[in-house]
């Protein structure tokens, strides 16, 4: 088990009992070495049941978290899509989905110009509520904070589309 | 004793039997048992419910020979440490034998409450068909059922008033349960599927929420939006106990305004929950309820952002029981700690729970709690940090925990400012509450630890232990030192043969022992098993793919990976898996 901590007393042990080495209680606080001056990192790898929760719930959150179905507005539209955004694997797949689904074109997405030069911009609200530019991110990013898509008139999307 | 044993002995039975009415705790019921024999059998006989803390402790045959005339079983299956996936599926709990046994017996069975055990639709549609005057049915972390069992539930059981069900994993069958309660039903008092993934049949449940005039308890699912549960609080004011579905629309729709006048005129609610799929800016309708609450659940409610839940609180003063999300934070549990003077246990599970980042809440949070909340006495806390200091003030402040479970992220993080083992922060908490049943350890922890455990946990019933403790010793302070334990899982803690065999008999006064990933050998299970016979020691592998493999090499001086070891009146059980093998 990783332990970047000096304190050999308290060392996790998995020898056998009856091993050498005096086991006493830590005397004295030896503090760990500079590097380490928050609560040493997590392991690595993660393990079976820990934290404690159960499945129900572990995955109650998963799916509030990662819940893959967004809604899409389109500014004028008289209703809404909702779509899925686990069947894309990436900007590309997505932007020509939504382009299918509500007859339009969005362009291209260049970091500097947003997607200047096309009618529609794809904008997106994330878990902060903040209204942000489709595509700056990466993906897994993306999906993860997305909570709602909305595709805007180009011209309500000028301040979107300069990057600074 | 003696003189009024002797004068009780004149009483006829029926005085007898009328007077034990009075007594209703399961231990004192077998107290009385335990007096004489004239005792042992009006007890057994006017004995209605028993609870089995472990089904393979006893058969269903036993059961039914012990106590004939029984009306509500409750019964428990899989150990603790199996809701956290360390035991393999299929390991066993099954229900069936029981409700079959009972069935051929003609118990008139009304009551029936499961915990982690495994129910399968054929036991339902059997429990259904086999007794007339079913009322109560309560499974808590059960599984493999599917929706159709429900339909059999609500189609045969005349006089169902409770059909319960928390956090299982069911397998919705897109069928309509719901619409298989009759018109004549209208007995129901208590209805939760809130853990059923499926659609259900809206217009069906308003009908039967319409004419269940005694309906007290309720608990949606995420599959009901908000405009069918202001519908259904139209029909039910009289709820005592809500469980939402979704609660997300349009705040400034003409539905959100009528579900604000549906809930203000209920007056009873006491007990809140739900909120599965949540806008933030519909949480005011739930204001005018907030005053009365008494219990609150927003652990299923990750989209409720922490000022958000910091002004929801602030309208709940009489709450007693609270279960929330770490994204409260420590400033919201000060919110907490202000204004909720009545509160009694608390729970704050982890929002993201593999996340190195954001640290939710820490020490500061469980401080100020302890504080501000004088009748605090359980709590469950995952927490990125802990400090000794924290545990010691925590401790001053509430010398009247029973339950003290906690939790951090990391299960040997240490001190957060001192660095030091975790020992003299929970040393405090068992030397102050001296009546504390139950007790979860982590963080960095040494047989110091345990070493306090066996001194001062005098009332101390349940034990959970995890990547703790240096030697032997921590394992034998706690088996030496208490005496009322009954149950002990332990994981990844250094403890061997030696401490598992220093006293024997002690398992027999115990409901379980788990141990997995320790140090224990095949070996010392062998002489286990072998000297105690009263005891089953079950070794269970990894492979559920039969015992051949991983068995066949398995020598008596190897670690044995997962021990699962129990009291029983009945032998090693019939129904174990190729993987388990019972010593």
């Amino acid at each position: 088990m990783d332990s970047d901590l000096n304190l050999k007393a308290t060392e996790l042990r998995l020898g056998l009992p009856g091993t050498t080495d005096a086991i006493s209680p830590p005397k004295n606080n030896k503090r760990s070495s500079p590097d380490s001056d928050s609560a040493p990192s997590p392991p690595k790898a993660q393990i079976v049941g820990w934290p404690p929760i159960r499945s129900y719930r572990k995955n109650n959150l998963a799916e509030a978290e990662s819940g893959s179905f967004v809604k899409v507005s389109m500014d004028g539209a008289p209703y809404l899509r909702k779509i899925d955004l686990k069947v894309y694997n990436g900007y590309l797949e997505l932007l020509e989905g939504l382009e299918k689904m509500f007859k339009l074109t969005i362009g291209e997405y260049s970091e500097r110009e947003g997607y200047k030069g096309s009618e529609y911009a794809p904008a997106y609200e994330d878990k902060d509520g903040d209204l942000m530019l489709v595509g700056d991110v990466p993906w897994e990013m993306f999906e993860s904070s997305c909570k709602k898509l909305r595709i805007m008139k180009a011209s309500d999307a000028r301040g979107l589309g300069c990057a600074v | 004793m003696c003189l009024s044993q002797s004068v009780m002995n004149y009483f006829p039975e029926e005085v007898l039997e009328h007077v034990f009415d009075f007594v209703t705790s399961h231990r004192d019921r077998n107290a009385v048992s335990l007096v004489c024999k004239s005792w042992y059998n009006v007890e057994k006989f006017s004995r209605e419910k028993v609870f089995i803390g472990n089904c393979y402790a006893v058969n269903p045959e036993r059961l039914i020979a012990r106590f004939p005339r029984l009306r509500s079983l409750s019964l428990k299956g899989k150990p603790h440490f199996a809701d956290f996936n360390l035991m393999p599926h299929d390991w066993g709990g099954h229900v069936y034998p029981w409700i079959e046994a009972m069935s051929k017996s003609r118990i008139n069975l009304e009551e029936l409450r499961l915990k982690r055990m495994v129910v399968s639709d054929e036991s339902l549609e059997l429990l259904a068909k086999s007794f007339p005057n079913f009322k109560s049915l309560v499974l808590v972390t059960c599984e493999g059922y599917t929706t159709d069992g429900l339909a059999a539930i609500a189609s045969n059981c005349k006089f169902l008033r409770e059909l319960d069900l928390q956090e299982n994993e069911v397998d919705d069958r897109k069928g309509h349960w719901l619409s298989c309660f009759p018109e004549s039903c209208t007995s129901l008092v208590s209805l939760n599927f809130s853990c059923l993934k499926g659609e259900v049949n809206v217009a069906a449940l308003e009908r039967l929420v319409a004419r269940c005039r005694n309906l007290r308890s309720l608990r949606l699912n995420h599959a009901v939006p908000l405009e069918v549960l202001q519908k259904i609080l139209v029909h039910a004011p009289q709820l005592n106990d809500l469980g939402t579905g979704s609660f997300t629309h349009d705040p400034n729709s003409e539905t959100y305004v009528k579900l604000k006048n549906a809930m203000k005129n209920c007056h009873s609610i006491r007990s809140f929950s739900g909120f599965l799929d949540v806008n933030g800016r519909c949480l005011p309708a739930v204001y005018p309820i907030c005053a009365s609450l008494t219990a609150l659940n927003l652990s299923y409610a990750p989209g409720i952002f922490s000022n958000e839940l910091a002004k929801l609180i602030r309208h709940c003063k009489k709450i007693e029981r609270l279960w929330i999300l770490d994204t409260i934070g420590d400033k919201g549990l000060g919110v907490v700690a202000n204004t909720c003077k009545e509160l009694q246990e608390l729970r704050v599970f982890p929002s993201d729970p593999y996340g190195v980042g954001n640290a939710a809440v820490t020490e500061e949070g469980l401080v100020a709690i302890s504080a501000g909340c004088p009748k605090l006495n359980s709590i469950l806390y995952f927490c990125q940090q802990m400090t000794n200091a924290a545990l010691i003030t925590v401790a001053k402040n509430c010398p009247n925990f029973i339950r003290f479970r906690l939790c951090t992220l990391n299960p040997i993080v240490p001190d957060a400012a001192t660095n030091q083992p975790l020992d003299e922060g929970f040393g405090a908490i068992v030397q102050s509450c001296k009546g504390l049943t139950r007790l979860s350890v982590s963080g960095l922890l040494t047989d110091q630890v345990f070493l306090y455990i066996g001194m001062y946990a005098e009332r101390l019933e349940m034990l959970s232990i995890a990547f703790a403790g240096d030697s032997d010793k921590g394992m034998l302070y706690v088996l030496n030192g208490c005496k009322k334990l009954k149950k002990l899982e332990i994981r990844d803690s250094p403890f061997g043969n030696m401490a598992l065999l220093s006293d024997m008999g002690k398992y027999e006064t115990m409901r379980s022992l788990w141990m997995s990933s320790c140090q224990v050998t095949l070996g010392a299970c062998k002489t286990l098993a072998e000297k105690m016979p009263r005891l089953n020691v079950e070794i269970i592998s990894e492979n559920e793919g039969g015992a051949g493999e991983g068995e066949a090499s398995l020598d008596d001086r190897d670690r044995v990976e997962k021990m699962y070891l129990y009291r029983t009146l009945v032998g090693p059980r019939t129904d174990a898996p190729d993987f388990v093998r019972t010593l």
